[in-house]
């Protein structure tokens, strides 16, 4: 099974964060690797959303639906920068 | 951030399936009437999803294949071991309904604002959401320079050839056919790599703008190799796709 | 209100004729989903090994030859997944967790399953001894596929398949019951099915 791109969880982070996410600038706290959260690997045929950095394979971002409410974990995540407004 | 995480809140409506075209052997691609379709921009997908009888519920994102401005379409390759691309391209009728979700996405999008020259590189599949942006082109009178290079398995796996073929005023098309080629053909065959890269993709210099999209294998190779000609990797836009009939 | 997709059925879901055997929120399927969170490791044979290990001390460890040295058996077993599916009577063959236990000082009355790629999941002691759970290498009559957990995973069928470790390499016991990769991010601490403990708190 493939693993996808930060693409195919556009819908879910508009769901987390409101806003759309794909083009916003994550940055990888193991290992410092920058790019658009749309490059990040992410693997969802899971309990949970895994989306894991490109460079280096440290899990960035975890998304688990508990009961209905959408749980998001980003420890990974060293930095996340929202795009502006379009 | 709780009050501004309320803006923007993605709701699914339900639409009616208004036409059904039959792509290739395999694809199929469906016109679509929601009833509060905010618009879209080229290259943005939306989500779909199912419900059976019992409550079971799948869902999917497949890439909008028709143009801002135009009647919202997306097209669907079936695969084989699939639970939702059967259903889609041999179940549903026009008239059924179909519930989605979008638009979505900021970061595969083209806008014609950008004068960028185009470098699209496609992999099966991969050439619904750079369908797209060439009927957006179009659609806007734009005048940027494209370039398409197409990889599918056979000739008749190519999706949208008819109009991809009348494309002229500044588009040049090319494609490769991974499988098995007819009799005659004069195009490129075998999957990309760097010579057909070279020929095929504007050169580095020109500043180009790249969108790949496809398998992941596919774009693993493509993007890598726009990188090895020059291309700054922020110019080259990826979206990469489950494993599909790509080639 | 979602409308109904007519005509859309999903994936081979077989309607369950034996009422009693589907744990509550479950669908019977007839294929093998694949489920992970990362990238399918592929240790080779030669570099394998399972430990069992207490506070940073190895109590005891096999290679795959001296695994596979070790009595065998042969179970026949239902496994329900978390995300919803449930599949019956799956084949596997491996060494049942007793087996190796037996061979350790051991205390403790928790453990943690580790595995290749990092993934962990915590389990009781009193849940993987008497005949519940075993260190599977075959399925279906044949080597345990990678995208499955091969060369082998746990099996512990009677809880939520994701306490059924993928790649597993070795069981850290412990005095405290502690959460794993899922249960670190919402999913229940011991997750039996019947129960439908899928979620902390549920």
């Amino acid at each position: 099974m493939e693993p996808l791109d930060g693409n195919s969880i556009g819908g879910l982070l508009i769901d987390v964060f409101g806003a759309e996410m794909t083009g916003a600038s994550g940055t990888c706290g193991t290992c410092g690797a920058t790019g658009p959260v749309a490059g990040l690997v992410v693997y969802r045929q899971a309990p949970g959303t895994v989306a894991r950095c490109r460079v280096c394979g440290a899990i960035l971002m975890v998304f688990v639906k508990v009961r209905g409410m959408t749980c998001v974990d980003l420890t990974g995540m060293a930095r996340l920068d929202q795009p502006g407004a379009a | 951030m709780a009050g501004t995480a309320l803006r923007g809140r993605l709701t699914w409506q339900v639409a009616t399936v208004a036409a059904l075209t039959r792509e290739t052997a395999s694809v199929c691609t469906i016109g679509l009437e929601p009833p509060d379709w905010p618009g879209h921009r080229a290259g943005q997908h939306l989500d779909v999803r199912l419900t059976a009888e019992d409550g079971y519920r799948a869902e999917r994102s497949y890439s909008i294949a028709s143009a801002p401005g135009e009647q919202l379409a997306i097209t669907v390759e079936r695969l084989d071991d699939g639970e939702v691309s059967p259903y889609l391209t041999e179940e549903l009728q026009v008239g059924d309904e179909l519930e989605l979700r979008g638009p979505i996405g900021g970061y595969f999008v083209w806008d014609p604002g950008d004068g960028s020259p185009l470098t699209l590189l496609a992999g099966g599949s991969g050439i619904v959401p750079l369908r797209s942006i060439l009927r957006y082109r179009v659609r806007t009178g734009s005048d940027v320079p494209a370039r398409l290079l197409y990889s599918a398995r056979t000739l008749p796996d190519v999706i949208y050839r008819d109009e991809l073929g009348h494309h002229h005023d500044g588009v040049e098309v090319s494609y490769t056919l991974t499988r098995s080629q007819p009799p005659g053909w004069t195009g490129h065959t075998g999957r990309i790599d760097a010579g057909l890269l070279a020929g095929a993709a504007w050169p580095a210099a020109a500043n180009p703008v790249a969108y790949v999209c496809g398998p992941t294998s596919f774009v693993e190779t493509a993007a890598a190799g726009l990188v090895d000609l020059g291309y700054p990797p922020e110019r080259v836009k990826t979206e990469r796709f489950g494993a599909t009939g790509g080639p | 209100m979602s409308p109904i997709s007519r005509g859309f059925r999903g994936r081979g879901r077989i309607p369950a004729g034996e009422a009693g055997r589907l744990p509550p929120g479950q669908y019977l399927t007839g294929g093998f989903p694949v489920l992970s969170a990362g990238p399918t490791p592929h240790t080779p044979l030669a570099d394998w090994t399972f430990s069992i290990t207490r506070s940073g001390a190895t109590e005891g460890s096999w290679t795959w030859p001296e695994f596979q040295a070790l009595p065998a058996e042969n179970v026949t077993v239902d496994i329900h997944c978390v995300t919803r599916w449930s599949k019956f009577d799956t084949g596997w063959r491996g060494v049942s967790v007793d087996t190796l236990l037996d061979r350790v000082e051991h205390d403790g009355r928790y453990m943690m399953a580790f595995c290749d790629g990092g993934y962990t999941t915590n389990l009781p002691l009193d849940d993987v001894t008497g005949g519940k759970a075993w260190v599977a290498f075959d399925y279906d009559g044949q080597a345990l596929a990678a995208e499955h957990g091969g060369p082998a995973r746990l099996l512990v069928p009677h809880l939520y398949f994701w306490k059924s470790a993928k790649w597993v390499r070795g069981l850290d016991l412990r005095d405290r019951d502690e959460p794993g990769f899922w249960e670190t991010y919402g999913y229940h601490m011991y997750g039996d099915p019947w129960r439908e403990q899928r979620y902390a708190g549920d």
